[in-house]
């Protein structure tokens, strides 16, 4: 396989400088802490963008992604590793600079999101890694007066096999980097690959395990002040006036001031700063935002719900199948506002000066962040040093379209004149907004006279996300929000007559990507849907999931897999029934399979969870396998625990005693099985997600006869007595 | 001034008595691997240890540690070697990493107290602490083999 190397050489060499000093060069690190991960001692040069190699071996991956627990710091290094021939041992990763070059090679800008990161970067880290490894074989060959296809990499060296001679790749990179790089590279037939394919340990764990992971809220810069934010209790609502003297005689607060989001409090260190936030007067001007409330909206989705919106897919004759079935079905279907909360709440570290600017903070969102904070500040893009740090979860939060954690901490240091870490509490996070959007379904399936689906209409109501967004010619077409019906238009079962359209009213609750995004809904309505028509039509819910994946065969496969492993039909304790559910999300395939018990209370138990995906090939299996397990987690949290809602405007949820999470008691046993594959990597971060609920709303309806229609899944709804 | 030791360093702080003693290791001491997440003691992300007990110190006065012995994560061993780091290593536990300092204080209380833990045990120990990544299944599969280890090298 030979891949042009489009790139120019300056194109990839320019960033080099930018990212020596890199972060922690910044930071105070107390004298007792023990040693940062390690950093290469001499100073790197760069074979490319993304390759640097000191003279003491060490080989530093630049990642152009973020890390939020997704595990790429580790598979993107292993994708350079493998073409390079590098000593695994040798391999440290840094965050990438914001530059074009580090662009994601689809989406055009720099960012993290979508569970792209492996399908992004699997052709061109690989590329990477094979022209460094081509320099430094020349600039061995060169030296040594010897012709270059008679060396050859191995572990870090540069081999000479007719005279023995070697040389390590840290005593190549000076004169290899000065170079030609190759035109073309030749990349390994998979099936010489000795890293991709392989569970490596992840290089990022030691440091996750002695305190020396550096996330956003663990940067201190000198002379740093800390601020908390009092928002609008309202969405969309603003200062009208204020009075700050209390919170200013707070000990430990520096000042009292007013940016566009609301009242920044200034202070030596988080705690004056919040404890000066509580003793704040501020008269709010509510807005139209003051009036929402969740039984309001649900009525008016509803109401919505009934008639047919905007067609997003239509195939057959949907209309004149339903009125022809032997048999019709229909039902609603609704799903919450859900917050991201990520366990470290938003933070941004902010150092302005009159014509740079440096930032510190864990984003998704490279591009746009940076240059909305140039804007903020008045500066040109090229003037705001963006840092990016470990993102202690991101679940898309971190990816906002309005780039709104990062400008609102730049309007602070602006009007505070002064390095400052801006800092949500949680219940910043749960209340401000930028949910999971809540969604209202209605759904009508007509039967055959043998009980197989032969009409399926599917009304979605709920808001768009990319409306409003810079996205939004990318993600709306024809006036429909693709995010709103993904997994819905798209639903790869074979039913001859399909409609699937949507409403997207509007209000100022403001909603974002969440890990999954439409998925996290339609997974949940479809699946279940598609059991109630398995139900009514007399049929198990495995096999008509077979018969309408006939003509999908990697569907198939998994399904197949996660029952058999599941042992679907098999004895169960007494009490426990199983539910199964397919979903197809970021070009990856998943079936589960769950195992559930419902007390006489409703409390609903999950005992087991058996996932099986086809996500192409894997680069490293382990990182998969708990990239699905934490899907799973994330998704039951989704099924049985949360929701946001709103009285009068305001957030009824403020913390993790009424935003409950799934705990370590109620985790049930997870198993996750890979379908071996020669594809091209696909997602795995978010695909894990959309299943879970419906597998357990469907384990549910096997085991009491009831039938879940409504997350999360509420124990009242399910009492026996 | 409020006298104490953490990891072994004498340290004498200015803070106001009722600061939390979380706010005190990360903003004072600058001891960042203790965590904030929620600050009402629902999340576990802040656990360090008071004298060998697992506190949440976000809703901890920082007057409570007074002449106490504070150990925080930077404290457990100097070099990766305590039993559930191993395990943690081993067994590739944390995603994005932010609650695991929580998670591995809590979990070395539980190991110090009972050597031998059951899932019951586990689930009893482990429930203070959220993971919004899912690392569940991990932890508890971790802090059994970190019970292997410590018990092989008590041998």
């Amino acid at each position: 396989m030979s891949v042009p190397t489009k790139m120019e050489r300056r194109d990839f060499l320019k960033t080099g400088a930018a990212i020596s000093g890199g972060l922690l060069l910044n930071l105070y690190v107390p004298d007792w802490a023990p040693a940062r991960a390690t950093q290469s001692a001499s100073q790197p040069v760069a074979l490319n963008a993304f390759v640097h190699i000191g003279s003491d071996d060490l080989v530093t991956v630049i990642s152009n992604h973020s890390e939020m627990g997704q595990g790429i710091y580790t598979s993107l290094p292993m994708l350079i590793a493998e073409e390079l021939e590098a000593d695994w041992s040798k391999i440290r990763v840094q965050p990438a600079p914001v530059a074009a070059v580090y662009n994601h090679t689809v989406y055009g800008i720099q960012m993290t999101g979508g569970s792209t990161t492996t399908n992004s970067e699997y052709d061109r880290f690989r590329k990477m890694g094979a022209m460094a490894r081509v320099m430094l074989i020349s600039a061995a060959a060169q030296s040594w007066g010897v012709d270059a296809q008679s060396c050859r990499a191995e572990k870090g060296f540069v081999v000479h096999a007719a005279s023995g001679r070697r040389a390590s790749f840290g005593s190549l990179a000076e004169a290899a980097a000065k170079l030609e790089p190759p035109k073309d590279v030749a990349l390994k037939d998979p099936k010489d690959f000795t890293i991709i394919g392989k569970s490596m340990q992840r290089l990022d764990t030691p440091s996750k395990t002695n305190g020396t992971a550096q996330f956003g809220l663990d940067v201190y810069i000198p002379g740093m002040l800390t601020a908390v934010v009092a928002r609008s209790p309202v969405f969309g609502g603003k200062v009208s006036s204020f009075n700050g003297d209390k919170a200013k005689a707070v000990p430990g607060v520096v000042n009292v001031l007013e940016v566009p989001s609301g009242i920044a409090v200034i202070a030596n260190g988080f705690w004056p700063a919040k404890l000066g936030r509580e003793k704040l007067d501020i008269v709010w001007d509510e807005g139209p935002g003051g009036e929402l409330s969740t039984v309001g909206m649900r009525e008016q989705y509803a109401a919505l719900s009934k008639n047919p919106g905007t067609v997003a897919r239509k195939v057959g004759d949907p209309a004149t199948a339903l009125a022809g079935a032997a048999k019709t079905i229909t039902a609603e279907y609704e799903v919450p506002y859900l917050s991201h909360s990520m366990m470290e709440p938003l933070n941004t570290v902010v150092d302005l000066h009159d014509d740079h600017c440096e930032i510190w903070t864990g984003t998704q969102f490279q591009t746009g962040d940076r240059a909305a904070a140039a804007g903020v500040a008045g500066l040109k893009p090229e003037q705001v040093e963006l840092h990016t740090t470990l993102l202690g979860g991101g679940f898309g939060r971190r990816a906002n379209p309005a780039s709104d954690f990062v400008t609102e901490a730049v309007h602070v240091a602006k009007v505070a004149k002064a390095p400052v870490k801006v800092v949500w509490t949680r219940e910043d996070d749960i209340r401000g907004g930028w949910y999971r959007p809540m969604w209202y379904d209605h759904f009508a399936a007509g039967l055959d006279a043998n009980g197989n689906p032969v009409a399926w209409t599917h009304t979605i109501v709920g808001q768009s996300i990319f409306d409003g967004t810079m996205f939004a010619g990318f993600g709306i077409k024809d006036g429909v929000d693709a995010a709103s019906v993904e997994g819905a238009a798209d639903i790869i079962y074979g039913i001859p007559n399909i409609q699937v359209d949507l409403h997207s009213p509007k209000n100022e609750v403001p909603v974002q990507w969440w890990r999954s995004v439409g998925h996290s809904h339609t997974g949940f309505s479809v699946e279940a849907f598609l059991d109630e028509v398995a139900h009514a039509g007399g049929k198990d819910p495995y096999q008509l999931r077979r018969a309408l994946l006939a003509n999908q065969p990697r569907m198939l496969a998994v399904l197949d897999l996660a029952v058999e492993k599941a042992h679907w039909g098999g004895p169960l304790p007494q009490g426990h029934a199983r539910g199964v559910a397919t979903h197809f999300s970021f070009d990856s395939y998943v079936a589960q399979v769950a195992e559930v018990s419902v007390e006489k209370d409703g409390r609903v138990r999950v005992h087991r969870i058996v996932a099986a995906v086809d996500c192409g090939r894997t680069v490293n299996p382990d990182t998969v396998k708990a990239q699905l397990e934490g899907g799973i987690v994330f998704g039951l949290t989704a099924a049985l625990k949360t929701e946001i809602t709103l009285d009068k405007g305001r957030v009824q949820q403020r913390n993790f005693n009424d935003y409950p999470m799934v705990r370590m008691f109620e985790s049930p046993q997870i198993e996750v099985y890979i379908v071996p594959s020669t594809e091209k990597p696909t997602g795995v971060g978010e695909p894990g997600v959309p299943p879970v609920a419906p597998a357990v709303a469907n384990a549910i309806f096997a085991a009491t006869g009831k039938r879940v229609r409504r997350l999360p899944i509420k124990s009242e709804d399910l009492r026996s007595a | 001034m409020i006298s104490f030791t953490v990891n072994g360093k004498a340290v004498s702080v200015a803070d106001p008595p009722s600061t939390p003693l979380l706010w005190v290791i990360r903003d004072s001491l600058k001891l960042t691997g203790t965590k904030y997440g929620c600050g009402m003691a629902l999340c576990g992300a802040c656990t360090v240890h008071i004298d060998g007990e697992a506190v949440r110190s976000c809703v901890a006065p920082v007057s409570r540690a007074e002449g106490k012995k504070i150990t925080t994560i930077e404290g457990i061993s100097p070099d990766l070697t305590h039993p559930l780091q191993q395990a943690w290593i081993e067994i590739d536990v944390p995603q994005c990493g932010y609650c695991q300092s929580g998670q591995i204080m809590s979990a070395a209380v539980l190991l110090a107290e009972n050597p031998a833990p059951t899932d019951t045990d586990i689930d009893e120990a482990m429930s203070g602490n959220i993971c919004r990544c899912g690392t569940y299944p991990r932890i508890r599969q971790a802090i059994h083999r970190a019970a292997e280890i410590k018990a092989r090298g008590a041998k």
